[in-house]
C-alpha cells in the first residue's frame, strides 16, 4: 500500500437505541484520522474498533458482494464498502444515516423485514413447466449473459432505500422485488410469465413506479430496476393485458398523442378511469376542484396541432417496427 | 420451544444444500445464522465449480487426479472419488433449480480452464458464480418455506452422554440467550480468515463452528494447510479471481516477464494456487517485485471479454484501485484465502461426536489435502452439503428423547452477562490485530520453526490476555461489539491449532511450505496432523490417509 498523508474527517452518525431514550434518534459527530484510501467503511470499521464500540453496524465482505452495508451517505444511499471517502466528503465532513423506506433496529441497522416480505411476495424461484430434463435446460447464452445482468443484485436495499413511490405508499412491491420478478420473466427456462405478469398488474405492482431513476441512479451494481420493470410493462402490454388503471393510462396516453397530437388531460383521465366510472370519478373530485381553484385545471377540451398527417406516419413507422 | 430434527449452524451454500435435502425427507429442519443467508461468505466464490460431464467426454477420474495431485497426495483418496463422481449429478440438479450457468453454442453448460485441470472442467456465472448459486439455493429455501434463525449468533454446543443435542444461541435482535433443541447439527460455518490480516475473506468468517466443534471434543485435521491465493488485491486483500488467468490474463514482475515459465513451465499461471503463490513471493523475495506486489495483466483479453466474463473483477478492479483492466495491468499478492484444514469428518459429514455433522470449508473430508483447486470448494459444499443431511437424516430415527438440559443455559446465560460486564479491559481489536499480523508472518507462504514459533507464542500469549478484554456496548439489541469479542475468542481458539499443525508437520507438503525442511517427507508424513482438546488442552496426534489408486508422485506442474 502507498503510504499517503493523514488527515482528520468529521464523521457525523444518525444514531438510535430502542434501549435509550425510547429509540429517539440523534446525530452524533467522530473526528477520525483516515488514509485517503479508505472507503466509507473503513472509516466506520475505525470508529466501531478504536472510539466507540456501542456504533452498530452490518458489514462483512468489504468487496460489494454479499450486499450487508447499504447506508445513506449524505443523503443518498450508497453500498459503504465501495463508497471511497474522498468521493463523498465536504470540506472534510460526511452524513452517515440508516437506509431509508425501512424501519431501523439501532444505530445504522435497518429492519429488512418489509424488504424481504416483498420479496417474498413476487415467488422468487424457478418455475419451469415440465419435468426437469435428464442433463441441463439448453438455453442460448445471450439470455443466459442478459441474466447475469439482474442476478447482479445482491438484495442490498439501496434502491428500496430511496425509491420515492415507497415514500407515499407501502404497498409498493418496489425496485428490487421487482427486478427479482423480471430476472425468472425473461428466463426462457420459467413457464409461468404470464401468471406472473398478471401478478404485477394489481396495485403495489409494475405500474406505480414513477420512472423517477433514484433506483438506477443508486443501485451499485448496475442492476437497472427501472428498465427491468419497464420492460415488464411493454411485456404486458404486447400480451393485451390492458385493463389495469397503468395500462390504460398507457394506452390512453398513447391514443389521444395518436389522434390529435396534443394531450388533454381531461380527457386522459377519463379514458384511464372510465367514463361512467362514477366512483373513481368522484374520489378525483376533491383533486379536480383545488385544481381549479389554484387555476391549474386542463381545459376540457384541445385542438389538434396542424400537421396530424406527420404524426401518424411518425406512428406508422414506429409500430411497423 | 425451540426443537427440530435437523439443525443447521450456517446458512451459506453447504448450509442451505443440507437444509434443502433434509427439508425434502420430511424432516423438521431449521437453519441458524449469525447473518441473513444471502450475506454468507459463499457469494465471494467468483470463479467457477468443477464437474467432469461424462456426456461431453470427460473423466471424473481425471479430475479426482488433478485434485489429488492438487493436495500433493494428502486428500483422502475414498472421498475425493465420492466428490468427483457425483459433480456431475450435483451440478445438473443445480442449473435446473435455476442457476443460470453460461452456455455453449449449442446453449449446453459452457467451461473455463481453472489451475491445476488437465481440461476445461469449471463451469461459471460471469465472476459471481458463488453469488449467483447462494441466491439460487435461497430462493428453493424460500419455496420450501424453509425455517431461518435469521441473525442468531451460536456461542455453545449442547453434548449430552456425548452426543450432540442442540445449540445455544444468542438472538441478536433481542440479545436473549435461547437453547435450540435438535436430534442432530450440521455445522456449515465457513471459514476462518480473518485470523490473519490481510485476507480475502469477508469480516464475518471467524472460524466459529470450527472453534465450537473443538471446544466440544472435535477433531480439527490439517490445520497447517492455509491456501494463500495468488491474486489478493494489494492492501486490504479483496479476491480477484483465478477465473482471470482461467481466461488467459498473464502474471508480470517488475521486469515484464510472465515469471511462471520458470516455475512452471508447463501449467504457467494455471498451475495449482500454493505453487504460483510461492513463485510470486519468490519473486517479490527476489526483487522483482513491484511495490511488494506482481501484476495480474488482463489487457489482451479486450475489452468485450473482460466485461462479458470477468464484470466483477472490472468493477473491483475500477471502485477500489482506479485500474481499468483492459488498460492496465493490476498489482496482486499471495493473501490468506481458505482453509484446508478443519473438524475431521467422513465422506457423509460425521465427526467423531454422534450427532455432530460438519460440511464446507469448516469440514475438513478431506478432498483439498495439502491444496485445494480452484473451482473444487463450490463442489465440496454442495456434494458434502447434501451428503452429511443425508447422514444426519438417517441418524435422526435412532434418537429417542431431546436434550433435558437446564443449566447449560443459565451458564452460558451468565458467563455471557459476566463478559458484558466486565470494564476497563484491552480493545478486542488490538488483540485481533496483533494476531492477523502474527499469523501472516509465522504461518505465510514461506514458514519455518522459528516464524512458526513467534506466532505459537503470540497466540498463547493472547489467549491469556483474551479475558481481561471489555466492550464498550453494554446494551441487548444487536449489540456488535459483543458478538466481536465473541468470535475472537474463537478464532484465538482455531489459531493456536494451526500453530500447533505447522509445528508438528516436520516437513514440507502443498501450502505447508519449510524453508527448514524443503522436502516432502512420504516416509513420515504422509499423515494428517489432528488437534483436539482434552480437559482443556489441545492434544496432538497423527492418523492415516486413505490411498486408493494413485500412489503418490513427485509433483510438478
Amino acid at each position: 500500500m502507498v503510504q499517503t498523508a493523514k488527515k482528520t474527517v468529521q464523521i457525523t452518525i444518525k444514531r438510535q437505541d430502542p434501549e435509550i431514550d425510547g429509540n429517539k434518534p440523534y446525530f452524533q459527530d467522530y473526528n477520525v484520522e483516515v488514509e485517503d484510501w479508505f472507503t466509507v467503511l473503513d472509516v466506520l470499521i475505525k470508529i466501531r474498533e478504536e472510539i466507540d464500540g456501542t456504533l452498530s453496524l452490518r458489514c462483512a465482505c468489504r468487496a460489494s458482494i454479499c450486499g450487508s452495508c447499504a447506508m445513506r451517505v449524505n443523503g443518498q444511499a450508497k453500498l459503504v464498502c465501495k463508497t471511497k471517502l474522498s468521493s463523498v466528503e465536504k470540506d472534510n465532513k460526511i452524513l452517515v444515516e440508516p437506509v431509508g423506506n425501512m424501519p431501523v433496529i439501532t444505530d445504522l441497522t435497518a429492519d429488512f423485514k418489509p424488504f424481504w416480505d416483498k420479496f417474498n411476495a413476487v415467488d422468487p424461484y424457478l418455475r419451469p413447466g415440465s419435468e426437469a430434463p435428464e442433463a441441463e435446460y439448453i438455453a442460448p447464452n445471450e439470455d443466459m449473459v442478459h441474466l447475469v445482468g439482474v442476478m447482479n443484485c445482491i438484495m442490498c436495499g439501496c434502491c428500496v432505500s430511496d425509491c420515492t413511490v415507497l415514500e407515499v405508499k407501502d404497498n409498493f412491491l418496489g425496485p428490487a422485488a421487482l427486478a427479482k420478478s423480471y430476472r425468472f420473466i425473461a428466463d426462457p427456462r420459467d413457464n409461468t410469465e404470464n401468471e406472473r405478469l398478471e401478478k404485477l398488474l394489481d396495485d403495489g405492482g409494475i405500474w406505480d413506479c414513477t420512472r423517477c431513476m433514484q433506483c438506477v441512479e443508486v443501485c451499485p451494481k448496475d442492476v437497472d430496476p427501472m428498465s427491468r420493470i419497464m420492460a415488464m410493462r411493454s411485456n404486458s402490454l404486447n400480451k393485451n393485458m390492458n385493463k389495469s388503471y397503468g395500462a390504460r393510462h398507457a394506452n390512453a396516453f398513447t391514443s389521444l398523442i395518436k389522434s390529435s397530437g396534443v394531450l388533454n388531460e381531461t380527457l386522459l383521465i377519463l379514458k384511464t378511469k372510465g367514463f361512467f366510472n362514477i366512483i373513481e370519478l368522484i374520489k378525483l373530485l376533491p383533486l379536480a376542484i383545488s385544481a381549479q381553484l389554484a387555476g391549474k385545471r386542463p381545459p376540457f377540451l384541445s385542438h389538434s396541432i396542424k400537421n396530424k398527417d406527420k404524426l401518424k406516419k411518425i406512428f406508422k413507422k414506429l409500430e411497423n417496427k | 420451544m425451540y426443537e427440530h430434527d435437523v439443525l443447521i449452524v450456517g446458512a451459506g451454500l453447504a448450509g442451505l444444500r443440507a437444509a434443502l435435502e433434509s427439508i425434502d425427507a420430511g424432516k423438521n429442519t431449521a437453519m441458524i445464522s449469525k447473518v441473513h443467508p444471502v450475506r454468507s461468505h459463499s457469494g465471494a466464490a467468483q470463479g467457477g465449480i468443477n464437474a467432469a460431464l461424462t456426456d461431453r467426454g470427460d473423466d471424473w477420474k481425471d479430475h479426482a487426479l488433478s485434485t489429488i495431485k492438487g493436495s500433493d497426495y494428502l486428500a483422502d483418496q475414498h472421498a475425493v472419488e465420492i466428490m468427483c463422481q457425483e459433480a456431475g449429478e450435483n451440478l445438473i440438479e443445480l442449473e435446473n433449480m435455476g442457476v443460470i450457468f453460461s452456455r455453449n453454442e449449442e446453449g449446453k453448460l459452457g467451461t473455463r480452464r481453472f489451475g491445476g485441470q488437465t481440461v476445461a472442467r469449471t463451469f461459471f456465472v460471469g465472476a459471481i458464480t458463488g453469488s449467483a448459486m447462494l441466491h439460487v439455493l435461497y430462493e428453493q429455501t424460500v419455496k420450501k418455506q424453509a425455517k431461518v434463525y435469521e441473525e442468531w449468533f451460536v456461542t455453545k454446543l449442547i453434548i449430552e452422554d456425548g452426543e450432540c443435542r442442540g445449540v445455544i444461541a444468542m438472538d441478536m435482535h433481542t440479545g436473549k440467550l435461547e437453547i435450540i433443541k435438535a436430534k442432530s447439527v450440521i455445522l456449515a460455518t465457513g471459514g476462518a480468515g480473518r485470523i490473519f490480516e490481510p485476507s480475502t475473506n469477508a469480516l464475518i468468517c471467524t472460524g466459529d463452528g470450527l472453534a465450537l466443534a473443538y471446544n466440544a471434543g472435535a477433531s480439527l485435521m490439517d490445520m497447517e494447510m492455509i491456501q494463500y491465493h495468488p491474486t489478493g488485491l494489494a492492501g486490504n486483500g479483496i479476491l480477484l479471481s483465478e477465473g482471470a488467468r482461467g481466461e488467459g490474463a498473464y502474471l508480470l514482475n517488475s521486469e515484464g516477464e510472465r515469471f511462471m515459465e520458470d516455475y512452471a513451465p508447463e501449467y504457467l499461471e494455471l498451475a495449482s494456487r500454493d505453487v504460483v503463490s510461492r513463485s510470486e513471493q519468490t519473486e517479490i523475495d527476489a526483487g522483482r517485485g513491484v511495490d511488494g506486489c506482481v501484476l495480474l495483466d488482463c489487457r489482451h483479453l479486450g475489452r468485450e471479454k473482460i466485461e462479458e466474463r470477468l464484470g466483477y473483477l472490472q468493477e473491483v478492479a475500477t471502485e477500489f484501485r482506479g485500474i481499468d483492466l483492459a488498460e492496465q495491468p493490476i498489482p496482486v499478492k499471495p493473501t490468506m484465502h481458505y482453509i484446508m484444514g478443519g473438524i475431521k469428518t467422513d465422506e457423509s459429514g460425521r465427526t467423531n461426536i454422534p450427532g455432530l455433522y460438519a460440511a464446507g470449508e469448516c469440514a475438513n473430508v478431506s478432498v483439498h489435502g495439502g491444496n485445494r483447486l480452484g473451482a473444487n470448494s463450490l463442489l465440496d459444499t454442495i456434494v458434502f452439503g447434501r451428503r452429511s443431511a443425508r447422514a444426519a437424516i438417517e441418524y435422526v430415527s435412532t434418537v429417542k428423547t431431546l436434550s433435558k438440559n437446564k443449566t447449560e443455559l443459565n451458564n452460558e446465560t451468565k458467563r455471557i452477562e459476566s463478559l458484558v460486564n466486565r470494564t476497563n479491559g484491552e480493545r478486542s481489536a488490538t488483540l485481533r490485530n496483533e494476531m492477523g499480523v502474527s499469523m501472516t508472518e509465522g504461518i505465510g507462504v514461506y514458514r519455518d520453526a522459528d516464524s512458526i514459533s513467534m506466532a505459537k507464542n503470540k497466540i498463547v500469549d493472547l489467549i491469556k490476555r483474551y479475558p481481561n478484554t471489555a466492550i464498550d456496548n453494554k446494551g441487548k439489541v444487536f449489540n456488535t461489539d459483543l458478538i466481536f469479542n465473541l468470535e475472537l475468542g474463537y478464532m484465538l481458539d482455531v489459531a493456536l491449532t494451526m500453530c500447533i499443525g505447522a509445528e508438528e508437520r516436520k516437513e514440507s507438503r502443498g501450502a505447508h511450505f519449510r524453508t527448514d525442511m524443503t522436502e516432502r517427507d512420504d516416509k513420515n508424513w504422509l499423515k494428517h496432523t489432528n488437534v483436539k482438546k482434552k480437559n482443556g488442552e489441545p492434544i496432538f496426534y497423527t492418523s492415516d490417509v486413505t490411498i486408493t489408486n494413485w500412489k503418490p508422485e513427485i509433483r510438478k506442474y
